[in-house]
């Protein structure tokens, strides 16, 4: 039988790139239901089901694709809630290029783009959050424990909500103000629209999840009064410390972490500068070094702030960037200018601790590193000087040592991440539990999200066999 | 949301607060600071923890007006609420029995030091107190600083009180009468640490200063503080606030601390037009 349904993902409207390049709202603008319903008409529905292999959640993803198709909207949601707590998060955020999409059978048909399953999981949440009517079933009975996580980022609040709907007490501690980690303070409002964050979690707290802000843990509370208060510990802190290449100049006034950057504009609102307190620098010439999804988001960012240049320096090639391709070419139809195969060696000072400009040295790719990547080595003799009056390094996160410092028991890997099962995310003290990046080091949200769905099972098998043996 | 109990006013411009926050007064130690924020437009700044009472669960918060969102913090009152306090943040003076320790503050800086002094007290040293200010009735806390402290100096530029001149000169004239000074400990404003600290190194003694860079998160996950202490970049929110002055590198540190100048004005400004004219201050 020929297949009928068109090649390409239905188009999906986004914002013109001449004019959201000077506002902070969503690129994406998402599909409508019809849009969604021809979009689900791509899928073959077929048996062996490789995308839902592609989910570190799991999602069923055909089964409620088949529901969008129908328009059967309540029963899609209602699937999705199965296995997800931040499906809105998701279907924005996620590199589905390599994860459910990546797996998908039409893909893998000549000249045939996979089902844009990230756009129709996102359509399901937003259909979801926009129904008054639609509210999440509490537990009811009686409550089987008490667990506190430390960290209210993706994989925190996956914990909390799994937990939740198991029958827990779930205290979720978090260090800032607003809760969502990198949710709300990393990814800017024109991927993910801070509202959506806030919806998300609200839900989870109308099924009994408590979120307490303003609790860095080690300091404002110990992780002994925890294990005491507690059955059970999730940590979830994150891999939030920015790291400095720490090349000459690093500390002039105009060089930023991307952490510090984007903090600055997502979480303290520094774009709507004076209306809120807290400023954002505004720069002409913006040098942003890093080729990952935190570069796309602060290069992005500077444009939208006004910067008349902004470019990104990255050490390797186009081959190479690890941000996601959708990113980049938004990236591109954004402005941005690109150097690829540069490294900065030195910030350089306008004489009045000022950044006046950033030198630079062209690389070439040498042999494979230990991570199977081509190593960058610089180029003798090529160096150049990119003007700009402001820099932001956005090369990489380690963990934060807050916590950690005052946890000695907890034991460490090699990089200093917390050592956990695989599996379950159990850690060498009998009853905490860790997940996401402070385990991983610097990885996806969805990951995160996985790491916290299974440690959630894990920590429910321990409180009840611990209950039993009493 | 974190209730004031009490407000009171130190000096012209200065401000005395304790405020509920039974976790944060559960585990403060002297050294540490806290971030806070005055409403949901507001931006975090870090403020020291001046005193704290565990049992009655509140701490100690003394600001002096400088910008919007202290101008903002003056205008409540007991009853009212702060937004959000976190901390406690920083790692904690290290407190040990050195023998001699002379404590050297000056401005709102004081409200930092006190703790210390108290807690160096509490650890078996003798405490030689040294207070600067413009003129007398800016050299807060005089009475409670004392209360802790073998000898307290207090210095004033026109010699309203005490000697007539800056700390350094008593900080000389303790050493040239013989006190067998052990360590030291300076804060104030940057100018007054960055030559406590040149006169400390004439007179040989080591000494410590508590930096206060900006800040955002104030728990290591920016770098807005970073500092250069014997050339390496630390972070004042979770290695410091207080360095060995001596390393510290001083210009490029007040430097970053003028990064904002242009946008704190156009804040106060603004500030200054909704409220008026602040005839509290």
């Amino acid at each position: 039988m020929a297949v009928t349904f068109s090649k390409q993902k239905t188009p999906i409207k986004e914002q013109d790139p001449q004019v959201r390049r000077s506002n902070f709202e969503e690129v994406c603008l998402g599909y409508t239901l019809e849009e969604g319903k021809i979009e689900a008409g791509r899928c073959l529905q077929c048996k062996t089901k490789p995308c839902i292999n592609g989910c570190p959640v799991k999602i069923d993803i055909p089964a409620f694709i088949k529901c969008i198709r129908e328009g059967d909207m309540p029963g899609a949601a209602e699937i999705m809630d199965k296995y997800t707590n931040l499906p809105a998060v998701c279907g924005r955020v996620c590199p589905q290029e390599s994860q459910c999409e990546g797996l998908c059978t039409v893909g893998k048909m000549k000249d045939y783009e996979p089902v844009s399953i990230g756009k129709l999981e996102r359509l399901v949440a937003d259909w979801k959050y926009a129904q008054k009517d639609i509210a999440p079933k509490a537990y009811a009975g009686e409550k089987k424990g008490r667990v506190a996580v430390v960290g209210s980022g993706p994989s925190g609040l996956t914990v909390a909500g799994d937990l939740a709907k198991m029958g827990y007490e779930v205290k979720i501690f978090e260090a800032l103000h607003a809760a969502g980690g990198v949710l709300i303070y990393g990814i800017p409002e024109f991927r993910l629209p801070k509202k959506i964050v806030k919806m998300e979690i609200e839900a989870m707290q109308k099924l009994g999840v408590d979120v307490e802000t303003d609790v860095v843990v080690g300091k404002t509370i110990t992780m002994q009064e925890i294990m005491r208060e507690y059955d059970a510990c999730y940590i979830a802190v994150g891999a939030g410390a920015p790291h400095f290449q720490g090349v000459p100049g690093t500390t002039l006034n105009g060089v930023y972490s991307a952490s510090e950057y984007l903090t600055r504009i997502n979480l303290m609102h520094g774009y709507e500068f004076p209306k809120f307190d807290t400023p954002a620098k505004k720069a002409k010439k913006v040098v942003v070094i890093g080729g990952g999804n935190v570069a796309m988001d602060a290069a992005r960012s500077a444009k939208r702030l006004g910067a008349d240049e902004v470019t990104i320096v990255y050490r390797r090639s186009l081959a190479e960037l690890p941000a996601r391709i959708e990113e980049y070419h938004h990236a591109v139809e954004e402005g941005i200018i690109f150097n690829w195969l540069t490294n900065p060696t030195e910030y350089v000072d306008d004489g009045e601790g000022k950044l006046k400009g950033v030198k630079v040295i062209k690389m070439e790719l040498g042999e494979p590193d230990t991570s199977g990547r081509r190593r960058p080595v610089p180029v003798e003799g090529s160096d150049f000087f990119i003007e700009a009056d402001c820099a932001i390094e956005a090369i990489g996160q380690g963990a934060n040592r807050v916590l950690l410092s005052t946890f000695p028991e907890l034991k460490l890997n090699k990089k200093g991440y917390i050592e956990a099962d695989e599996k379950t995310g159990a850690t060498s003290v009998p009853g905490v539990f860790a997940g996401g990046d402070i385990v991983t080091g610097a990885a996806t949200v969805i990951l995160a999200m996985g790491a916290g769905k299974d440690a959630a099972v894990a920590i429910d098998k321990y409180i009840t066999e611990k209950k039993a043996a009493k | 949301m974190f209730k004031i109990v009490s407000k009171q006013k130190l000096a012209p411009k200065e401000f005395d607060f304790w405020v509920e926050a039974p976790r944060i007064a559960a585990h403060a130690k002297a050294g540490q600071f806290v971030v806070l924020r005055v409403d949901d437009n507001g931006e975090r700044i870090p403020l020291t923890i001046a005193d704290y009472d565990k049992d009655k669960g509140l701490i100690r918060l003394i600001f002096q007006v400088v910008g919007k969102t202290t101008a903002a913090m003056s205008t409540l009152s007991a009853g009212d609420c702060l937004r959000d306090i976190s901390g406690p943040l920083g790692t904690p003076s290290e407190i040990e029995n050195y023998g001699t320790v002379m404590m050297v503050g000056g401005g709102v800086g004081i409200a930092a030091l006190y703790p210390i002094i108290k807690a160096l007290k509490g650890a078996g040293n003798k405490v030689v107190t040294i207070l600067g200010g413009r003129t007398s009735s800016l050299v807060i806390m005089k009475d409670e600083c004392r209360k802790y402290s073998d000898e307290l100096i207090v210095t004033t530029d026109d010699g309203s009180e005490g000697m007539r001149g800056v700390v350094t000169e008593a900080m000389k004239m303790v050493v040239e009468r013989g006190d067998k000074v052990d360590r030291c400990w300076c804060i104030g404003p940057s100018i007054m640490m960055k030559f406590g600290t040149k006169a400390a190194k004439e007179l040989g003694l080591p000494i410590w200063v508590s930096l206060n860079p900006l800040m955002v998160d104030g728990t290591g996950m920016c770098g807005c503080c970073r500092v250069t202490v014997d050339g390496k970049i630390f972070f004042a929110c979770v290695d410091g606030p207080e360095f060995d002055g001596h390393k510290v590198n001083w210009d490029e540190f007040m430097s970053r601390l003028r990064q904002y100048k242009d946008e704190e004005k156009i804040s106060m400004e603004k500030f200054e037009a909704e409220v008026g004219e602040q005839t509290w201050l």
